[in-house]
């Protein structure tokens, strides 16, 4: 992993609060052994009806077809654990999601991903996203590193999971290496907790 | 001063500190499932990595599994590969499985309790996020993402950020008929269900100490419905009379010096909290939801709420959750049509729900033109209801009496709702197209409260439907 301080795409705006993971992801679509060909589902029951005719979502607006930026409201990806939603997200082409909050385990699928998930309270993000339906086709250029994102000839702050800032700059949003470093750590807890229920 | 349970398992569990400032926490218990785990062992093998402590890793099947009829294979093909593949899997790796008729298997947050996998002092964890479940018994026990399944298979730990923790004292105690599933909606209701981002719920008072463990695991259950990434309750004698005696769980002299070691995880009298808010339990109507996320839930007495009260996007949200739900403005909830009664998940879905259901449904009937189904969360449940006769109670009345599984709870199974069929439900989540059609309509609500409204054929306030009032 090399680490990341600055993403760029164009942005859509997906309008909304609690939008929870079964509408990212129908369950449906969670009957797989790998998270290959979930990109095609994503928001799919917002996206076609039950022919699988297009229902004119902004994600399918021809104007914003390409965004990798996600603009969305308060509490965005609640509800079910599922990492086929983050996972969905990604494979269809989303590599940051940018609302006013986040639930908590979405936002740790989504950094483990390698997914930014950007913190933007009320006004800002409802300018940026005014913007972003204005001008579909500029990019959005975002700096981690100095928690700034520009578009437009306009600047905008977003705050961030310090903890999941550090590690897309450090480029260690994947911790699984740095959890097995402390194996002799790690069996000392375990062995100080003894069986628990494994008896 | 002295420190809150959360502070005290997540300090027992610390492993040491990660570069990006996160902790590195030892997991003492993990459970898997055929949805969101399967996909982790193929991490692993992609990365050479085996299971590390797989004595600490347990696996059920719960999801997909049809309730009517569970010979294998299974009419639906992926369902069946799945399990093929989550049972080669914990072959492989030496995990034990809870296979359907091995006795043991159900819905993943039933089976762990009941068990005595699930122990005070604990940090759990599962790729499913009503892991909270586990919290009634003292326990930090949250959801993951398979990307997580995955460290913890590999590594026994996950990298976590310490959440605040929030004391909610529900005070006086519950009216007859109101239930613990009311309390956690009416939680949900007041704080919003993005209330608890960043928080862990330390769930107190009276009306929590007064609950059985049954009850405790519906509240913490729904701590995620409300933003809590997980909730617990302190273990008493009441946690501890549930373990005495279960399959899992030291016996004897053991058992003695484990209850010492659990008790010690309580907060402390002095302990401090990031926030305390206290709700009064006396208050509590049997609660119901008229909208497409569980914090929009009013009082089964309420009408439904007018948008015009509230403005901006809110107002569109209202507008467009009303729309989607059929119900009009200012109409009293009471009253609304239902097409299909559901009891069952790992909410409602114990011997309690089912029994205090058999107690009031007893000489009624399920009304014409609905379907009601009744699906036991484990094997264990359906057997401990059969031996009390439960199951005959219900059939009696027009239920279907199912095969344990999660079932209409999330219809990835063949339970379903058809077309915008409205489905009164003993579960956790009425969002949009939960219950298996992208038009269906769920209301949520209590499990005598879906008895009264499959008895009426509408929502109905169960104190009245079966003569609560005067318990
Ligand atoms: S019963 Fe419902 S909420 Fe519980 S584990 Fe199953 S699908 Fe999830």
């Amino acid at each position: 992993m090399s680490p990341v301080s600055q993403r760029s795409g164009r942005g859509v705006y997906v309008a909304g609060n609690d939008i929870d993971t079964d509408r990212i992801i129908p369950a449906r679509f969670l009957k797989c052994v790998t998270f290959d060909e979930l990109g095609p589902a994503l928001f799919f029951d917002e996206r076609f009806d039950s022919e699988g005719n297009s229902k004119g979502h902004i994600l399918d607006a021809p104007q914003h077809a390409g965004a990798s930026i996600l603009i969305s409201d308060v509490n965005f990806g609640c509800g079910s654990s599922r990492e086929h939603a983050p996972q969905a997200l990604q494979k269809f082409g989303i590599h940051v999601v940018i609302a006013e909050t986040f639930a908590e385990i979405f936002q740790g699928n989504c950094t483990t991903l390698g997914i930014p998930c950007l913190k933007m309270v009320g006004e800002a993000r409802q300018s940026l996203a005014r913007l972003v339906g204005q001008f579909p086709e500029a990019e959005l250029l975002i700096d981690l590193s100095a928690k700034s994102l520009t578009f437009a000839n306009e600047s905008f702050e977003f705050d961030m999971q310090e903890s999941s800032r550090e590690a897309f700059l450090l480029g260690r949003f994947d911790p699984l290496d740095e959890l097995l470093v402390a194996k002799d750590r790690i069996s000392g807890v375990a062995n100080r907790l003894g069986g628990g229920s494994h008896q | 001063m002295g420190k809150n349970l959360y502070q005290k398992v997540w300090n027992d569990h610390l492993v040491g500190t990660l570069s990006n400032g996160q902790c590195q926490i030892f997991m003492a218990l993990h459970l898997i499932h055929e949805v969101t785990s399967p996909q982790a062992f193929g991490m692993l093998k992609d990365k050479g990595l085996s299971v590390a402590y797989p004595e600490r890793t347990f696996a059920t099947v719960d999801h997909i599994i049809p309730t009517d009829d569970q010979s294998r294979p299974f009419q639906d093909e992926m369902a069946d590969r799945m399990i093929s593949v989550l049972a080669e899997a914990t072959e492989a790796h030496g995990i034990e499985f809870f296979k359907p008729n091995s006795g043991a298997q159900g819905i993943v947050h039933v089976v762990g309790p009941e068990l005595g996998l699930t122990q005070p002092g604990m940090t759990i964890c599962c790729g499913d996020s009503h892991t909270s479940t586990h919290g009634a018994f003292g326990c930090i026990a949250f959801g993951i993402g398979t990307s997580q399944v995955r460290d913890v298979l590999a590594s026994q730990t996950l990298a976590m950020d310490p959440l605040k923790v929030r004391r909610i004292e529900v005070t006086g105690s519950l009216g007859p008929g109101v239930t613990a599933k009311d309390v956690t909606l009416h939680i949900i209701r007041t704080l919003g269900v993005n209330g608890g981002v960043g928080y862990a719920y330390e769930y107190a008072g009276s009306v929590i100490e007064a609950m059985s463990m049954e009850e405790r695991m519906t509240v913490c259950n729904m701590s995620i419905e409300g933003g809590a990434r997980c909730g617990y309750i302190n273990p008493d004698a009441t946690t501890f009379d549930y373990l005495k005696d279960r399959e899992r769980c030291p016996s004897g002299d053991a058992f003695d010096a484990a209850v010492q070691r659990w008790a010690s995880y309580a907060s402390d009298q002095d302990a401090e909290y990031d926030d305390v808010i206290t709700i009064d339990g006396s208050a509590i109507e049997p609660t119901v939801t008229w909208g497409v996320t569980p914090g929009q839930a009013i009082s089964v007495l309420d009408h439904v709420p007018d948008p015009k009260a509230v403005a901006g996007l809110d107002q569109e949200l209202m507008t467009d959750a009303l729309r989607y739900m059929q119900l009009e403005a200012g109409a009293p909830i009471a009253g609304t049509k239902i097409d299909v009664a559901f009891i069952g998940s790992c909410t409602n879905g114990r011997v309690s729900d089912f029994q205090a259901v058999a107690h009031a449904i007893k000489g009624h009937r399920v009304a014409a033109g609905v379907r009601a189904i009744a699906v036991p969360g484990s094997e264990k449940v359906d057997a401990e209801a059969r031996a009390l006769g439960i199951d005959r109670v219900l059939t009696e009345a027009g239920f279907e009496w199912r095969l344990p599984g999660c079932s209409m709870c999330l219809a990835m199974n063949p339970d379903k709702l058809v077309g915008d069929e409205v489905c009164a439900s003993s579960s956790n989540r009425n969002f949009i197209g939960r219950q298996g059609s992208s038009t269906g309509r769920t209301i949520l609500m209590s499990p005598i409260m879906v008895a009264a409204a499959a008895v009426e054929g509408c929502v109905a306030d169960a104190r009245v439907v079966f003569g609560l009032e005067n318990r």
